[in-house]
């Protein structure tokens, strides 16, 4: 499937690309909570749907030398980038394969061939690694920018402060993105922050920051789009806090909705909120998306997961014997 | 109060009814931790509390590990006695200014003058690719600190009496617990009751080897000692340590002053691990009564991977305290009554989980 069999302008083309791309980070995400109760990827896997927006819209406007850091929810950050998903199938199967050999499991992700520096769950834990990125490249003269992914939840721990206050400091080129889900945990914002916007404390640390819709693909490009465009000529630090909803369980493949933490009516109108849906009604109407190229884009995908799974099934298991290598450079 | 109104109950209900009751003697008793007030209830040690004692004294907290302790600490100077919760006891390691600094040394630096009752719940992970960062055991990291107690109950009943006893000490104590003691039931009185801080506890006894455990490892050792019992007639001496600081020392010399040989199971990592400080002091201290050189049980030097297939022999179980027996004693491993005992000590399901109901995540 081409531009030109679909007659599409490049513009309308780079609007079905994002379909595309949250569309797949939905298929595998679904694929890995559906093979779960295999118990096969014995390891603590939170996944990011309903949340596809901000991974891709961000790294939309990404290049390829551009580095990511993220955290516990990482695969869509790591598939946008253009992570290895063969290899992020096989680290999750604990594999030899894996991106990190089987060492991490699903909250360790690495892929440095595609600029994904690397994802770890200890909450805040990359913030201040992406910072450190950006000074590097700043001290180097090189144009690269650093791009780090974390929550709402984040926000609370000192580093990140610090890492803001330092970033702006030294002006460094970095954008921090915010994903608001409401939650840590099962903890919502209202037990944990007062009520007032989280990008405006960004703001107040001396940097230029924004807030949108990180349902709505298209805003997420915008705000991102701009705000790379500043971090890439000397505009300083960047930050994007985007609101968004978590439709499963903290961490594992389920929906959790019977535990009662939000309401019918809050899931009902989360769910409502689908940034595939959404903006696959918006292209239709835009006659940029019809049913023929959905359908090639699941054949597509489900092939693809179907080859990831295969390889990573298929992949040796790495040795307890090796469990020690590793642990000095 | 004397123990009373015995029944089984788990280790994470023991540690629930000793906040519990910790809370109903006084009021100046808080709980804070993410997700103590939430559906899972820390593993549902926290279950219900807020229901009971309020939104004022049961807390859920922001992320901000560091900055929480610190505000629990200055709580603790002011009359309050909190109890902080960690659900892994990797992300007590942003604290770690806190409870070094200031914790640790309040009471010293000011000459007596103020002290920090803090308690500080921690939770060792295991099992189903925790990996690097959700599966250390680092009670050495806190035993190193001069004013912190650090203690590791491995039984319900000690859980609760502990917990009792450390929220009634005025010292900042680290409670640290093992994921995998959870579910483990045991003989718990119904009463408010005490289990001293730094005393031993004899779970077997036996002539013949020492084997002193900290936490979950006192769990296998007591499987240990049951199946060389049962199959060979040996009896080795297990001594549950249930504190890291202080660490009872004495014990463990009575004990090998009586068997002549130590073997010591840790949790953690063995280099500098409290193993090693504890062998250390029986050697200074009682070098003439061991005959052979003690033995250490414990981790490898290098972080937990989280493949099942690469983790799969890093925990040590009953398996490698049998083989360190039957080297100091000098055990055919060829034997058949060896290899019997070897048999029966096979676990049972995979060996990332703590029973074979567990279907993860977390
Ligand atoms: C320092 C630290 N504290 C607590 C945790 C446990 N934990 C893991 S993810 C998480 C919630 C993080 O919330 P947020 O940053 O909003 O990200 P989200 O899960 O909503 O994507 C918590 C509390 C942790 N991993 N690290
Ligand atoms: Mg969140």
């Amino acid at each position: 499937m081409s531009k030109d069999e679909l007659k599409l302008t490049e513009q309308q083309w780079d609007r079905l690309a994002l379909l595309r791309s949250m569309l797949r980070i939905r298929r595998i995400e679904e694929a890995i909570a559906e093979r779960y109760a295999e118990q096969e990827m014995r390891c603590p896997t939170h996944l990011c749907i309903g949340q596809e927006a901000i991974a891709v819209g961000v790294s939309a406007v990404l290049s390829r030398d551009d580095v990511v850091f993220s955290n516990h929810r990482a695969h869509g950050h790591y598939i946008a980038k253009g992570g290895n998903v063969r290899a992020l199938i096989a680290e999750l199967y604990g594999r030899s394969t894996g991106c990190c050999g089987g060492r991490g499991g699903s909250m360790h992700l690495i892929d440095l061939d595609v600029g994904f520096m690397g994802a770890t769950p200890i909450v805040g834990g990359t913030v201040p690694l992406a910072v450190g990125s950006a000074w590097a490249a700043s001290l180097k003269d090189e144009k690269r920018v650093s791009v780090v992914f974390f929550g709402d939840g984040c926000f609370e721990e000192g580093v990140v402060h610090e890492s803001l206050n330092f970033a702006a400091l030294h002006k460094l080129p970095i954008l921090f993105v915010c994903e608001n889900n409401e939650f840590s945990v099962y903890t919502r914002m209202s037990e944990r922050q007062p009520d007032r916007p989280i990008y405006r404390i960004a703001e107040a640390h001396g940097m230029a920051a924004y807030h949108g819709d990180g349902n709505d693909v298209e805003e997420v490009l915008s705000i991102a789009e701009a705000a790379m465009d500043r971090a890439r000529n000397g505009g300083g630090p960047q930050f994007i806090e985007l609101s968004t909803y978590r439709w499963r369980e903290h961490c594992g493949p389920n929906f959790d909705d019977h535990l009662n933490y939000r309401s019918e009516s809050e899931i009902e109108s989360g769910l409502k909120d689908c940034p595939i849906a959404n903006f696959a009604s918006r292209l239709e109407l835009s006659n940029i998306l019809t049913q023929s190229v959905m359908d090639s884009f699941e054949a597509e995908f489900s092939e693809e997961i179907a080859d990831a799974f295969e390889f990573a099934l298929s992949s040796a298991k790495p040795s307890s014997k090796e469990a020690g290598e590793r642990v000095y450079a | 109060m004397p123990e009373s109104g015995m029944r089984e109950i788990t280790y994470a209900q023991a540690i629930r009814e000793g906040l519990d009751q910790a809370m109903e003697q006084d009021a100046n008793v808080i709980v804070i931790g993410e997700g103590v007030p939430d559906p899972k209830a820390i593993f549902n040690t926290t279950a219900e509390l807020r229901e009971k004692y309020g939104a004022r004294r049961v807390f859920d907290m922001p992320l901000s590990e560091n900055g929480v302790t610190g505000v629990c600490i200055g709580a603790a100077l002011s009359g309050m006695r909190p109890v902080m919760i960690h659900q892994r006891i990797d992300f007590a390691l942003l604290a770690m200014d806190q409870l070094v600094n200031n914790a640790a040394k309040w009471h010293y630096m000011f000459d007596g003058k103020a002290s920090v009752p803090l308690v500080v719940r921690v939770i060792v992970g295991r099992g189903w690719g925790q990996g690097p960062q959700h599966s250390q055991s680092l009670q050495a990291m806190f035993s190193l600190v001069p004013g912190l107690k650090v203690i590791m109950p491995t039984t319900a009943h000690d859980a609760k009496g502990m917990l009792i006893s450390a929220i009634e000490d005025n010292n900042p104590v680290m409670f640290i617990e093992h994921r995998w003691l959870h579910q483990i039931k045991d003989t718990v009185p119904e009463t408010y009751y005490r289990v001293p801080l730094g005393q031993s506890k004899v779970l077997h006894e036996g002539d013949t080897v020492t084997v002193a455990a900290f936490s979950h490892m006192a769990v296998e050792a007591l499987i240990a000692a049951k199946a060389l019992m049962s199959v060979m007639g040996i009896a080795i001496e297990v001594l549950d340590m249930r504190s890291v600081s202080p660490l009872d020392v004495a014990s463990v010399l009575r004990s090998v002053r009586k068997t002549g040989r130590l073997i010591v199971a840790d949790t953690a990592f063995r280099t500098g691990s409290v193993a090693g400080e504890l062998i250390t002091q029986v050697v200074e201290q009682a070098f003439s009564a061991l005959k052979l050189p003690p033995a250490r049980i414990a981790l490898p030097d290098h972080p937990m991977p989280t493949s099942p297939f690469m983790a799969e022999h890093y925990y040590p179980g009953p398996e490698t305290i049998v083989a360190a027996v039957a080297d100091m004693l000098g055990i055919d491993k060829n034997s058949d009554a060896y290899i019997k005992l070897t048999g029966l000590l096979v676990r049972e399901g995979p060996h990332d989980t703590p029973n074979p109901g567990f279907t993860g995540p977390f």
